[in-house]
């Protein structure tokens, strides 16, 4: 079964139309990656699965968004219940201003979770999901901002494993890390598609190539070419694909 | 024009200024034990060198692209293009090396009674076509050309496949000339590899242009 879907999907701010016409399928366990030039749509895109452009004003949308086949953009669609299934992961490591265990228990808590030895061990087996439990797990108490970046970021991805998702949006979750940092979450990624769906915005064409299955090449707000990874950067077909990838663009 | 595509353009004209090089080297070879010409014999031999130097050259440029630019899609094809064509290019060098190595120390041209029924005129002929063909196809990125050549290695292999048969009668007839008819063969067989070395090329040619790996494939040729 498909996980996500855009189907015949138009976005509009007011009157400029930032989407056009896309049509994609994401299907289970897999990565895939949006990449084309700022403003061209794909960061848009993204956020129409966990409702995120509700918030810009003059946002409005045409056609179907679905997760887990369940139209996302439904008029009776409970938005808490629907963002529990969809992770989002920024540019940006916003940690709360917490403990390093209350930032992973934060969802939780929101979601009515009050039992502590449940908060306890899904706190646990998120952090270790995200790669982070062997250097925190002695720590815990200690507030989320004394950590790394690269930690940080890991730490924004444990807090939305937390409340097990389906999907999981990734919005250049590593352009403001170091290379190290960058290799943990590159690995973090392939380690989480095993259990997860993950959609990740890039401007790092060889992040997209080395961490994604499939890719989506969006320009303009439209959507010119989505493919296996290998086929886009071994031969893609359409020759704005090849020229935006090879440098040679514009 | 993009840092990559002078990189790319710079190594495109190395590979032209090679392939040539190894298209006069074989000719050289060709005429120097045809006419027993030791001076171009000579030439040849020294000029290998340059052959050489070329294959480093490429080497070394295509693997700084390979490292330093990340090259994707048909820039990505090119060089891994580069790079295997630079390899039998270079082989192909070495053979005409060895011709040439024949003709500097014969003593005189290579006999019409041997040159004539191991076909070698026609062989060289062959092998020279494919090799300015393939250069052709390259320069013009003309998969029709590149599909002219699988035809061609056939007129390769059929002498080479009786040269034992040939061999075998011609040193029974001249029986003092067998180490000449023994160079023949050897000969014949570089000749017969040289197409082979050339199909190489043009499969590597198609996988650049196309993207289509045709490597060990029996459905090949015509696509």
């Amino acid at each position: 079964m498909t996980q996500a879907e855009a189907k015949n999907v138009n976005v509009w701010y007011d009157s400029f139309q930032a989407l056009k016409d896309i049509s994609m399928t994401f299907e289970p366990n897999t990565v895939t990656a949006l990449i084309g030039p700022s403003g061209c749509g794909k960061s848009t895109f993204l956020r129409l699965f966990n409702r995120m452009n509700d918030l810009i004003p003059l946002f409005r949308v045409e056609g179907l968004v679905t997760v887990n086949g369940q139209n996302v953009y439904s008029k009776d669609i409970r938005l808490d219940e629907m963002r529990k299934k969809v992770g989002m992961v920024f540019q940006k490591p916003n940690p709360f201003p917490k403990s390093i265990f209350e930032n992973v228990a934060y969802g939780l808590r929101v979601n009515g979770i009050s039992n502590r030895k449940e908060i306890e061990e899904t706190v646990e087996r998120s952090l270790k999901q995200a790669a982070l439990w062997d250097e925190v797990k002695d720590s815990l108490k200690k507030s989320a901002m004394e950590l790394s970046g690269g930690q940080q970021q890991r730490l924004c991805i444990a807090r939305a494993l937390a409340v097990q998702p389906k999907l999981i949006l990734m919005d250049e979750p590593a352009s403001a890390l170091d290379p190290i940092s960058t290799n943990r979450i590159e690995e973090l990624i392939f380690e989480l598609k095993k259990d997860y769906t993950i959609i990740i915005v890039t401007h790092n064409l060889q992040q997209a190539g080395r961490i994604s299955d499939a890719t989506a090449f969006f320009y303009l707000g439209e959507l010119v070419e989505f493919n296996l990874t290998k086929k886009i950067f071994l031969n893609p077909d359409n020759e704005r694909t090849q020229n935006y990838i090879t440098g040679r663009f514009g | 024009m993009t840092v990559i595509d002078n990189n790319i353009q710079q190594i495109r004209t190395d590979l032209v200024q090679m392939w040539t090089l190894v298209i006069n080297q074989m000719e050289k070879a060709r005429l120097a034990l045809i006419n027993g010409d030791k001076n171009l014999a000579r030439e040849v031999r020294m000029n290998e060198k340059r052959v050489d130097a070329f294959e480093l050259k490429l080497d070394m440029d295509s693997e700084n692209v390979l490292m330093l630019k990340n090259p994707v899609a048909i820039d990505l094809r090119f060089i891994l293009s580069v790079l295997k064509i630079n390899y039998n290019l270079e082989r192909i060098g070495d053979y005409a090396n060895a011709i040439a190595k024949v003709a500097e120390h014969a003593n005189g041209p290579m006999p019409e009674d041997i040159l004539q029924p191991t076909h070698l005129p026609e062989m060289f002929f062959t092998a020279q076509s494919m090799l300015q063909e393939s250069l052709y196809a390259f320069e013009k990125s003309d998969r029709n050309h590149v599909n002219v050549l699988f035809g061609m290695d056939e007129k390769l292999d059929k002498p080479n496949n009786n040269a034992n048969v040939i061999i075998s009668q011609l040193i029974k007839e001249k029986p003092d000339d067998t180490m000449l008819i023994l160079e023949a063969l050897s000969i014949m067989r570089k000749l017969e590899r040289t197409g082979d070395h050339i199909l190489n090329v043009a499969e590597e040619l198609i996988f650049y242009f196309d993207a289509i790996v045709i490597k060990h494939s029996k459905i090949h040729k015509n696509q």
